[in-house]
């Protein structure tokens, strides 16, 4: 089953800490592809800590782990996820004139990945 | 180039005869709060910093991490190669380019800032910075509405309602609430915290949410409606019945903020990425801009971008004192245009317009838009980096460079465009970029002299 | 690039030599005017030509953290100007608030050789030194918002005079700054403070600090005196641009007693009037003030009609223009030591306010007795750009073309104005002085604005014509420290020119009082404030005044 959901990339501490080890180690891969979702969708689309997920936009698709979020922390429908070469492989180039490509409200489905 | 005047002699200290340098009040380039307070302890037989005093969690990693490592100072090709090779072949590639690019730059001193716009004017090129895929929106919403804003120790001395708008300072500028805007007492605040009022708008809890007197969460995507609003109750007017609806912001709560703002003594509105990386993006710092100075009908009020790397507010400054405009500047005529959109460096990769990029201290291969990473892999690239990154993988010409702040010294501009010296802790066996760059300026021009006299 | 150089057969102006209009030779070796020079010297035959000094300008802005908020800030007003590279230098923006190299190269193309930043907070030293290091052929200086530092205030409040000193003389070598700024002292306070609001009156005390403007003044034109500074605090006064401010300026100007003063682009601070009504020219008044007191200096801040942009540490200031015009605006707080603002503008003929600011400069030139000390300036670009120099030359040396400019202004001002009265014309010699001798005289440069030996080479060749304004938009030959910048009005070099600051001698225990202060209230380490030399790059220091 597929839905619909809000990705927000940001920064997070760990993002910010494991870049300064090394882009291309084992940690930072590891942080940026990790997304976290609302625990009430993760239960709707029968997804547990750990499970891989398909994220797929107009432009690409990547697949990451998901971890839960309590309900109150992170909105139903959202996905949160720490910047990196996943969140890129979702990312449209259209800046709307600004430089800037929209990079923190992407439009993607999610499924689980088998 | 260090502070003589105001630097005291190294401090040694006797431990097992190890030689072991103090560093005192030196300066942490990570994020753009740039602390200038740092009090690190540098292991000069190991080259590596084994303490930093007063480092925030991002800081201590940053000062850690960066020890001399074994890379080849020069890969072309992925071929270990001299320095002077590596210069000549950047030169070559930034000579024979139809439309040579440059980009980043914001983790990297003025110093070094100032030889590349100069080699980019040299050569007719592009110059952009991270600026653009950061606070960039921002600076187009500067150029429109203006902005009142103050250095961080005016906010630290005076501000009594603090509010954060779609940044998460706790993770991404630790030391933002303790060293500036929160808990520190000021000369009109003399309890810290106590004294102040602290409004958080996000779309979702992060760790900078405890610090919160209050909360505000909206609907993503609605951040132009709520501060729209805003500007509407602030001047009286009226706004519609369904604005909880719409943004997920309650109308009394939006009353109660009103009413903070108008009646604070010196309010500020810091402002992070999730206005500016969202739908809306400039018109979203815009609304915000636009706030903060209609506020200022009735009392003191200041907005503050929370910039990103360290020195990415002096890569703003440094090009517009060159060139006239802040970012995404093109030199192509033989003078500088301005066109976000156009001359900035997400189009310029995803519309394949580029013919070779010089990118430095920054890593675009991993976090732009897919397209443009597809470009970036089809043209020559020149990376200057303190660390491999996937930038640098895919680099034809690829510099190890050392890192600013800790091997080198130079000018850094914090957020708030306060300038701060640097007190390098140990001596890298690597070139600064600012090295490089004057080494490919001057091969450049040379090689420029040589074609016109043919 | 030969050392040596000999300019043969041009008409010399030299005031301070007294040379008027002489034909006579002008030889240079190695950056400096000399005596002779060998036979294999370099000769410019300037026959027809007018020989100058290199021009200086006392009070414009064109570097550090506001001029480069200003830059950032109008794309649109760049767009229109570009300055296009050529093989000798590099490209940049025009409009009225240029890139850095636009600005030097700009100033040479009008016969500048020496421009001082006039109002830039310490704490921004480091980015005023780097931009000027980036502004090419000039020689350029800064002055040290001092003014409203609440560290210093504090020191008056509490008496501590001695210890003023030393703290002035301390923030002045902290910073490579060339004197101390006042700015609308004691306006900051309330503007961050007191919900925007400013002070008004020179003897109204802060409920803060318990002094005055007045009293702020006079501390630092007696620790300047002492300390011996070439230049005296360079003085912005309080309530700028409002009708009736000519008795603020006055007041202020008394405060001095027969203490050395500078009082900056005085024209804005010569209006009669109402509060709150339309202005009324005090410009007689003012310049009979100066005219009789030979401790007082000031420069103009002429305006000219087109567009300019206030940026001025008077914070209040720009916000009254901003609430005028509705524009863009930028307000930008420095910790403990200053305000800020921003504002587009544009001067209009048919305005009347405009036009008497315009009419009320030229009456204070016009009725000026002493061009030494009432000297050449738009405060750049305030009043004006400093690329409107050359009309101002000709509104001053030309009665026929200043009738006509009359005409197309604002009637109702010029009839409240007594310029149509004035028939004065200046001569070129008058010109030298207050765009040169005088200026430099002011700031106490002895090597600038003259030729005689031992003077810096800094020369400027103009081709005698009858139209002044495009005479001095074109000087023929610029000669930087003795190196041709501009022959036949091309660029053959680049050249950047040195930084001039003084070092006023301090007692290092005021640091035991400046450190906690830093570390309570200051966002920066004291340890990393002080400006190191390195930040100097070429750079002069100029002597003090001998006690």
């Amino acid at each position: 089953m597929a839905e619909t959901m809000i990705l927000v990339p940001g920064r997070s501490q760990s993002q910010g800490t494991s870049l300064n080890e090394g882009k291309l180690k084992d940690e930072y891969k590891k942080v940026t592809s990790t997304a976290e979702l609302n625990e009430k969708d993760m239960k709707r689309l029968k997804l547990k800590d750990g499970d891989k997920i398909r994220l797929k936009s107009d432009v690409g698709q990547t697949v990451v782990t998901c971890k839960s979020k309590k309900d109150e922390d992170l909105p139903s429908g959202m996905i949160f996820i720490p910047y990196g070469p996943p969140s890129s492989e979702l990312m449209a180039s259209d800046t709307a004139g600004t430089g800037m490509p929209l990079s923190k409200h992407m439009e993607v489905t999610v499924t689980k990945a088998r | 180039m260090s502070d003589t005047t105001a630097t005291k002699a190294p401090v040694k200290a006797k431990e097992e005869n190890k030689n072991i340098k103090i560093v005192k009040d030196a300066t942490c380039t990570f994020c753009g709060c740039v602390c200038d307070d740092m009090e690190l302890t540098v292991d000069l037989d190991q080259h590596k910093i084994t303490k930093a005093k007063k480092a925030c969690v991002l800081g201590r990693a940053w000062f850690y991490e960066h020890t001399l490592d074994t890379r080849p100072e020069v890969l072309i090709d992925g071929k270990k190669a001299s320095f002077e090779e590596g210069v000549e072949e950047a030169a070559n590639i930034l000579v024979d380019a139809k439309f040579p690019i440059t980009y980043g730059m914001s983790d990297s001193t003025c110093e070094a800032q100032r030889v590349t716009v100069d080699i980019m004017d040299t050569i007719n090129g592009n110059i952009d910075t991270t600026t653009s895929v950061c606070h960039g929106p921002s600076g187009m919403a500067f150029q429109g509405v203006g902005e009142c804003t103050s250095t961080l120790g005016e906010v630290k001395n005076r501000a009594d309602l603090i509010i954060y708008w779609g940044g998460n300072p706790a993770e991404s500028h630790p030391r933002h609430f303790t060293r500036y805007a929160v808990t520190p007492k000021g000369m009109f605040i003399p309890n810290g915290k106590k004294d102040r009022t602290v409004v958080l708008f996000d779309v979702r809890k992060t760790p900078s949410t405890p610090v919160a007197d209050i909360f505000v969460k909206l609907k993503p995507g609605k951040d132009f409606e709520v501060l729209w609003a805003l500007r509407a109750l602030v001047k009286g007017k009226k706004i519609s019945d369904d604005i909880e609806e719409q943004t997920g912001v309650s109308r009394e709560m939006l009353d109660d903020l009103v009413d903070k703002m108008k009646n604070c003594q010196f309010g500020v509105l810091f402002f992070g990425m999730g206005l500016t990386m969202t739908r809306g993006r400039h018109f979203n710092s815009g609304a915000l801009l636009s706030l903060a100075t209609d506020l200022n009908e009735f009392t003191h009020f200041v907005a503050k971008p929370v910039r990103g790397h360290g020195n990415v507010t002096g890569a703003d400054n440094v090009v517009s004192w060159q060139t006239g405009y802040p970012f995404g500047v093109n030199f192509n005529r033989g003078y500088p245009r301005f066109n976000p959109g156009e001359f900035t460096t997400t189009d310029l990769l995803s519309r394949g317009e580029a013919d070779a990029a010089m990118i430095i201290a920054s890593d675009p291969a991993s976090n732009f838009p897919k397209a443009a990473i597809e470009h970036m892999k089809k043209i020559p690239i020149i990376s200057l980096d303190t660390k491999d990154t996937v930038t640098s993988s895919i680099a034809k010409v690829r510099f190890a460079v050392s890192t600013y702040g800790i091997n080198t010294g130079g000018t850094v501009y914090r957020m708030d465009d306060v300038p701060i010296p640097l007190r390098p802790a140990f001596e890298s066996t690597y070139p600064s970029d600012q090295d490089v760059l004057e080494a490919i300026r001057e091969r450049v021009k040379e090689k420029l002299k040589a074609r016109k006299a043919a | 690039m030969a050392s040596e150089l000999k300019i043969v057969n041009g008409r010399v102006y030299d005031p301070s030599n007294n040379i008027d209009g002489k034909v006579q030779d002008i030889c240079v070796k190695d950056g400096k005017i000399v005596d002779s020079v060998s036979s294999t010297a370099t000769k410019i035959d300037a026959h027809g030509m007018v020989v100058m000094p290199g021009a200086v300008d006392i009070h414009c802005h064109i570097a550090g953290p506001k001029v480069n908020l200003a830059r950032k800030l109008q794309p649109e007003d760049h767009r229109h100007d570009p300055h296009p590279s050529t093989e000798h230098t590099r490209s940049g923006s025009g409009g009225v608030v240029p890139s850095t190299f636009a600005t030097g190269y700009r100033y040479a193309t009008l016969g500048y050789t020496t421009a001082f930043d006039a109002a830039v907070p310490p704490i921004a030293a480091r980015h005023v030194l780097e931009e000027l290091d980036d502004t090419p052929v000039i020689d350029k200086g800064y002055y040290a918002v001092l003014g409203n530092n609440i560290f210093l205030q504090q020191l008056i409040k509490e008496g501590r005079k001695e210890e003023f000193k030393e703290a002035v003389s301390w923030w002045v070598n902290a910073s490579k700054a060339y004197t101390a700024k006042i700015v609308n002292a004691g306006g900051d306070e309330p503007w961050k403070g007191k919900k925007n609001s400013n002070v008004h009156d020179i003897d109204e005390k802060s409920d803060v600090f318990d002094i005055s403007p007045r009293d702020i003044i006079s501390a630092f034109i007696d620790a300047a005196e002492e300390l011996g500074f070439p230049h005296p605090p360079h003085v912005h006064c309080n309530n700028l641009g409002h009708s009736g401010n000519y008795k603020t300026t006055i007041e202020t100007m008394k405060t001095a007693g027969d203490r050395r003063l500078h009082i900056a682009h005085i024209q804005f601070h010569s209006y009669a009037g109402k509060l709150g009504e339309n202005p009324l020219s005090a410009g007689r008044e003012i310049v009979e003030y100066v005219n009789a007191h030979s401790n007082i200096t000031c420069d103009v801040g002429q305006v000219m009609f087109g567009k300019s942009t206030i940026m001025t540490a008077d914070a209040p200031s720009a916000h009254m223009t901003q609430m005028y015009t509705h524009s863009k605006w930028i307000n930008a707080d420095t910790e403990n030591e200053s305000g800020c603002g921003i504002a587009p503008y544009n001067y209009q003929e048919h305005v009347y306010t405009n036009a008497l600011q315009w009419a009320i400069g030229l009456e204070i030139f016009l009725l000026s007795k002493d061009p030494w000390r009432i000297v050449f300036s738009t405060d750049s670009p305030n009043g004006a750009s400093f690329m409107s120099y050359p009309k101002l030359v000709k509104l001053l040396m030309d009665k026929g073309f200043r009738d006509e400019e009359i005409s197309r202004v604002n009637q109702k001002a010029m009839n409240k104005s007594i310029l149509r009265e004035l028939d004065r014309e200046y001569t070129l010699n008058e010109i030298a002085i207050i765009t040169r001798a005088g200026p430099a005289k002011c700031l106490g440069l002895k090597n600038k604005g003259h030729l005689g030996i031992g003077a810096d080479a800094d020369i400027t060749i103009y081709t005698e014509e009858d139209d002044k304004e495009a005479m001095f938009n074109a000087p023929r030959y610029v000669i930087k420290s003795g190196h041709t910048v501009i022959a036949d009005h091309e660029f053959v070099t680049d050249y950047y020119g040195k930084t001039l600051h003084i070092k006023p001698e301090y007692d290092p225990a005021i640091e035991n009082s400046l450190r906690p202060f830093f570390d309570d209230y200051y966002s920066m380490r004291f340890n990393n404030y002080a400006v190191s030399d390195d930040y100097l790059h070429d750079h002069e220091f100029i002597s003090m005044r001998e006690a």
